[in-house]
């Protein structure tokens, strides 16, 4: 640990990895909100892998070979692939997770294609496309990181000029559409910088774990509120911290590649998430659960004694806990508690209805 | 005395995917009334209010608000779409869902602030849900999410009200509650038009009706055309036997 703070703070290349996965990582956990609360996590998959004819084709056929340029190449198949998914959806019977499939595996499989014909060619100077399949943090400059800072803090200006327009749109279109919002608009502002977020994780987590970086943030934040404004803060957090200890992780380790690690930390804090939290965690459901399970057992048992006793003049009378034997819900444990709860009085060998108990059991009957 | 025309509709016809869900239809909804459309299942009851309201481009036909084509009159009409229609695990409160009701007075970007704030709160209270402003959609109960999308169209103060289904999964209290508001409105002098299910209290409900089946079967006051006759033609023969079965 101490070794890489030390790494850290004298390696200038490092500190620029970690700014630029920091930063890549808020933005896609902003972003991936948006696209979790769509309902459409299938279409950051579609469009990242759709973006790879886009690099190939612009290496080919332009010979151009920086970052930037290609990463142009990149957006510009990733839109077109959701026009594509857009107009299959609208323009035939096909289900949108069908028409998603289908874009993905085209468009994906045409630039593994390209890939494999560029790798083949003579002239040297095609090597480093791979790295857009599991991304290459390393290969990060100072400049691509402003880049992406620069596009962060554009959509955060965006976010928060047209929040309750996409927080309308992402609850109810139809709605929205009513109140004379330009639904169509919205919808392709939310798209489009959902498709800009993907191109500018190509670099670093690559085109295959994109849609992951893009997901787990959101769905991890999701599970530990139940406002919109804080899940899309908390997704950004999330995001930028498994870009930093992704990358810590990675420089600390030898050979470990930095995007799938960022990706795998991602994933962790949504398995955590899903287990822990306190609102719709798991293991606070099962706890609701048991505790629940035994509140109806008392109140089962409660309400035999109940129905026992209910026609007696003194409905305090003591019984034997005899009585009780061929009913299968009582414990020793479960009549503790129920004294505890003052709904019964234990003697020895015997047990009576408290006032509390006779009135709370005779609610229950009323009730059910 | 004639009363003015709030809606009028025009040889509407709309189709998904070339199969025609409504054909046709003329229809014209007096101002004032507290109109009930019934019609079987898959009638085309929601897509006739999603055409009219434009969220559905029909394949011809015309509608007017008042005389003027429906996107010139949008503030005067509100909509309560199908409860079924959203996602209720939206992180969001219930408050926040009414507060969307001003968001079409405030216009694009304009952010809400205490004046809305104010008139959402109003209308939660109307609904008698003043007190669950915060909670979470998803805690609420079937009826509770029903009175939220009341409240969010009376918010916007319109004069024409469209609900589809607004009795669909709610308690007994709020029925009662949901037709005192719109009985309310409709003395106000708005027009309330409701997607409704239950034929048996159509005659205490409503005092106008429209029976649908694809085709307009016909439209005008219960007194006079909620009958035998029309039930069978918008229903088929054993519409009787279907309601007890409870299969309408
Ligand atoms: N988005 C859609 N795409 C294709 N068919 C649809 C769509 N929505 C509704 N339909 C079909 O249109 C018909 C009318 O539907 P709808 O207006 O919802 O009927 P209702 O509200 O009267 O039950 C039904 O047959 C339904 O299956
Ligand atoms: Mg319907």
């Amino acid at each position: 640990m101490k070794e890489y703070i030390d790494l850290l703070v004298s390696d200038y290349t490092l500190q620029i990895i970690t700014l630029g996965t920091a930063v890549l990582g808020a933005l896609c956990g902003m972003l991936g909100s948006f696209a979790v609360l769509r309902k459409q996590s299938l279409l950051g998959d579609a469009i990242s892998h759709a973006s790879l004819p886009g690099i190939a084709i612009v290496f080919l056929v332009l010979g151009v070979k920086n970052n930037n340029g290609l990463l142009l190449g990149a957006l510009c198949s990733g839109l077109v692939s959701a026009v594509f998914i857009k107009g299959i959806i609208s323009k035939t019977h096909l289900k949108s997770d069908t028409a998603l499939g289908i874009v993905l595996s085209t468009f994906f499989g045409f630039g593994m294609l390209l890939l494999t014909y560029i790798q083949k060619l003579p002239n040297a100077n095609q090597s480093g496309l791979e790295k857009y399949l599991f991304g290459q943090a390393a290969t990060l400059l100072a400049s691509d990181v402003w880049l992406m800072s620069a596009i962060a803090g554009v959509s955060l200006l965006v976010v928060l000029l047209f929040w309750k327009e996409f927080k309308m749109v992402l609850f109810d279109a139809d709605y929205t559409k009513t109140l004379g919002f330009h639904v169509k608009f919205i919808d392709t502002l939310i798209t489009s910088f959902i498709v800009i977020a993907i191109v500018m994780g190509l670099q670093t987590v690559g085109v295959v774990l994109m849609s992951a970086m893009l997901l787990a943030p959101a769905a991890a934040a999701r599970q530990w509120t139940n406002s919109l404004a804080k899940m899309v803060f908390l997704a950004g957090m999330f995001g930028a911290v498994s870009g930093v200890l992704g990358t810590a992780v990675s420089a600390s380790a030898n050979n470990l590649s930095t995007g799938p690690v960022i990706v795998l930390i991602a994933t962790l804090f949504v398995v955590v998430s899903f287990v822990f939290s306190p609102i719709r965690g798991l293991l606070f459901k099962q706890i609701k659960l048991w505790k629940n399970r035994n509140d109806l057992k008392l109140m089962k048992t409660l309400l035999f004694m109940y129905n026992l006793v209910k026609d007696h003049e003194n409905v305090s009378h003591p019984h034997k806990i005899q009585l009780l034997n061929n009913f299968q819900g009582y414990t020793k444990k479960s009549l503790k508690r129920l004294q505890a709860e003052d709904l019964i009085l234990l003697n020895k060998s015997d047990w009576s209805l408290t006032k509390k108990g006779f009135h709370t059991a005779k609610n229950l009957y009323t009730h059910q | 005395m004639e009363a003015k025309i709030a809606i009028a509709i025009d040889d509407l016809t709309v189709a998904y995917n070339y199969k025609p869900v409504l054909w046709d239809i003329d229809l014209q909804i007096p101002e004032g009334v507290l109109m009930a459309i019934v019609g079987p299942n898959g009638a085309g009851k929601s897509t006739l209010l999603k055409s009219i309201l434009d969220i559905i481009k029909p394949l011809a036909g015309s509608v007017t608000v008042y005389g003027k084509p429906y996107k010139k009159q949008r503030d005067l009409v509100a909509y309560v779409p199908q409860k079924g229609s959203v996602d209720w695990d939206f992180p969001t409160t219930a408050l926040d869902v009414v507060m969307m009701g001003t968001y079409g007075a405030l216009g694009w970007i304009k952010r809400p602030g205490s004046a809305q704030k104010k008139q959402a709160l109003e209308a939660l209270e109307k609904v008698g849900m003043l007190s669950f402003q915060n909670r979470q959609i998803s805690q609420l109960s079937g009826g509770q999410q029903q009175r939220i999308f009341l409240a969010r169209a009376l918010v916007q103060n319109a004069a024409i009200y469209f609900m589809d289904e607004p009795f669909q999964g709610v308690d007994a209290t709020t029925e009662k509650a949901i037709i005192q508001i719109l009985k309310e409105l409709r003395k106000a002098g708005k027009t309330v038009i409701v997607v409704h299910h239950d034929l048996q209290t159509v005659p205490e409900y409503f005092d106008w009706v429209t029976f649908l089946n694809v085709k307009k079967i016909a439209t005008g006051p219960v007194a006079d055309i909620f009958n035998d006759d029309n039930l069978t033609k918008t229903y088929g023969i054993n519409y009787k036997a279907s309601i007890a079965e409870g299969t309408l």
